[in-house]
């Protein structure tokens, strides 16, 4: 693993005088599993989109290692070794599941050398671990589009995982879920986490205990708390905006 | 078995002209009129290619099918020579009438035939290529692209009608006289454009479908579903749509170029926005994103019109419309998606 720490830093994004993010100032740590929680509103997900290239910030610096990511923009910066999996599970629901890993697997990505590939053994056999990793094997072959809400996680998971990132974004991975689904993912996430850098938005506070690591909490934009889960549920400024109500 | 059921079809269509000039009972007007649908069927595919699976639904395909017509039809003006009706050597008629005294630059080159089918290539790829970059950088998708490339067509009908584009004006390019040292007027001919057209369909086809197949074609339908996904999993989706658009272009030039030297005229209603209109129903009746589909549906659309318009001519439109509403909404994935049913 390389270890390339991400830095945000003063991030300040402002939406038709809305501020999303107002100095947002934050470092995740090669190889760590973070946590993100913070009321509905508070930039989270728009925090997620300036990491991802997708919102230009209006001030501040985002780095990874050492490129800048805000020059960047959100297919360079997926091949960079970030990949995001969003808060609606967005797999494609046209290609098989096998195929929808194929897509995300970490291989050529213009035209014309798409036209020409061919997947190679060595590809099969890891797009193969990656469906035994996600509890999917089985379906490999059917349509994503027949997949329940909670194996279309995983398979979004999954397609993270083709990418061989060296940061992995999750927006709420367990909404929706039921609770055996919620458990699986919680393992399936602790697992990932050893190898790579992991940043997961949850509302689940279970969730964010289960994955027992620091917490980061955000309230309009700005960093509010830091620290252990039990840290911040003590945090009299969190308890006022957040887990009081 | 699909591919032979496709090869025994092509054998089939190949046997028209051969029927035609040995004297066995096929018309001209057969040849003729199987031959464009050849070029029909060609420019339905491109539409499919681009609209089928990358999700973009041009409304201006036509406007490329014209542009090769046009380079063809330079081409075959620049080959009547001193046989036109005032003998001037080097000037079309239209020129001389209009009083021009030399070629205008963009004339040049057009005498060769390489030249010719290389700018049926190239000049509707180069306006793809322009229209698709500007619109697909700034994320234009969906309904606007479509009205975009409306637009487009609409804009070439009104400026191909100005006598002074040097490219005949409203009357446009006809009278032509051969090919490649070939009297266009004979079955040999007539014979030898068909079987150009249907070689050039089935590589088409053949290109098509190893598109399909491959991993591009893939990215393509991830493009059409979620084009913004496929982004955040490394892929610059403007340059695959920027292909497949450029190539469906591209296509549709050759289509243009074969079909003028068999329907002896090409003129500015080409460019019509209906004409766009007309051939993406062809798609959408065939079988979406299929490209046997749009085949198919070019063929049987057209069939059905050249029939109905000699059986029923006060109400062919009628029945055509019904046809196409019929076909929407109980064939939602047209008549390749009953076909397959069936099976």
């Amino acid at each position: 693993m390389s270890g390339r720490a991400l830095y945000v830093d003063g991030v300040s994004v402002v939406f038709d005088g809305f501020r999303a993010l107002n100095n947002l100032s934050f470092i995740i740590e090669p190889g760590e599993l973070r946590a993100v929680i913070g009321p509905n509103g508070a930039g989270k997900t728009t925090m997620m989109d300036v990491i991802t290239g997708k919102t230009k910030p209006t001030a501040g610096i985002v780095k990874f290692g050492d490129v800048d990511l805000t020059r960047l923009d959100e297919p360079r910066i997926a091949t960079l070794g970030i990949g995001r999996k969003f808060q609606k599970p967005t797999v494609f629901d046209a290609l098989t599941v096998f195929e929808n890993l194929e897509l995300a697997l970490k291989a050529v990505r213009g035209p014309i050398a798409c036209w020409k590939w061919k997947l190679a053994a060595e590809q099969r056999d890891r797009i193969e671990a990656v469906l035994r990793e996600i509890g999917l094997s089985e379906r490999g072959q059917d349509l994503a589009g027949l997949l329940s809400h909670g194996q279309r996680q995983w398979l979004e998971i999954g397609m993270l995982l083709m990418q061989e990132p060296e940061l992995l974004l999750v927006d709420e991975p367990v909404a929706g879920m039921t609770d055996q689904e919620t458990e699986h993912t919680a393992a399936l996430l602790a697992r990932i986490a050893g190898q790579r850098s992991v940043v997961v938005v949850e509302h689940d506070l279970e969730f964010v205990r289960a994955l027992n690591c620091k917490v980061t909490v955000m309230c309009e934009g700005s960093v509010l708390s830091e620290g252990s889960i039990d840290h911040v549920q003590n945090d009299a400024r969190v308890i006022e905006v957040y887990l009081g109500r | 078995m699909r591919r032979l059921i496709i090869l025994g079809i092509a054998l089939l269509l190949a046997l028209l002209p051969a029927l035609n000039l040995t004297g066995l009972g096929i018309s001209d007007f057969v040849v003729t009129v199987v031959g464009k649908w050849l070029c029909y069927a060609i420019l339905a595919l491109s539409i499919d290619l681009a609209w089928g699976y990358a999700g973009i639904l041009s409304l201006g395909h036509g406007a490329f099918f014209a542009l090769g017509g046009y380079a063809m039809g330079m081409h075959l003006m620049r080959l009547i020579g001193p046989r036109g009706s005032y003998g001037h050597p080097v000037l079309p008629d239209f020129m001389v009438f209009l009083g021009y005294q030399e070629l205008p630059w963009f004339w040049w080159g057009f005498q060769s035939f390489p030249f010719a089918m290389l700018m049926a290539l190239l000049i509707p790829g180069a306006l793809a290529f322009l229209v698709g970059y500007l619109a697909f950088r700034s994320r234009i998708t969906g309904v606007y692209l479509s009205i975009l490339t409306q637009a487009l067509t609409y804009a070439l009908m009104l400026a191909f009608f100005r006598n002074d584009m040097g490219l005949g004006g409203n009357n446009g390019f006809t009278d032509f006289k051969e090919l490649l040292g070939l009297p266009l007027n004979t079955p040999l001919a007539r014979a030898l454009l068909f079987w150009a057209s249907l070689a050039a369909l089935c590589g088409c086809l053949w290109l098509g479908t190893s598109i399909a197949r491959s991993k591009l074609g893939r990215v393509l339908v991830g493009v059409r579903d979620g084009e913004a996904r496929l982004r955040f999993l490394g892929y610059d989706t403007l340059q695959h749509k920027l292909f497949v658009f450029v190539l469906s272009a591209m296509m549709a030039g050759i289509a243009g170029a074969l079909y003028v030297p068999q329907v002896g005229i090409i003129n500015p209603s080409e460019f019509s926005p209906g004409n766009s209109l007309e051939a993406v129903v062809w798609v959408a009746f065939g079988g979406r994103g299929t490209l046997v589909g749009a085949v198919l549906g070019a063929f049987t659309v057209n069939a059905l019109k050249t029939w109905l318009t000699s059986v029923a001519p006060d109400v062919w439109l009628f029945v055509l419309g019904a046809v196409f509403v019929a076909v929407t909404l109980l064939l939602p994935r047209g008549l390749i998606g009953l076909l397959e049913k069936r099976r």
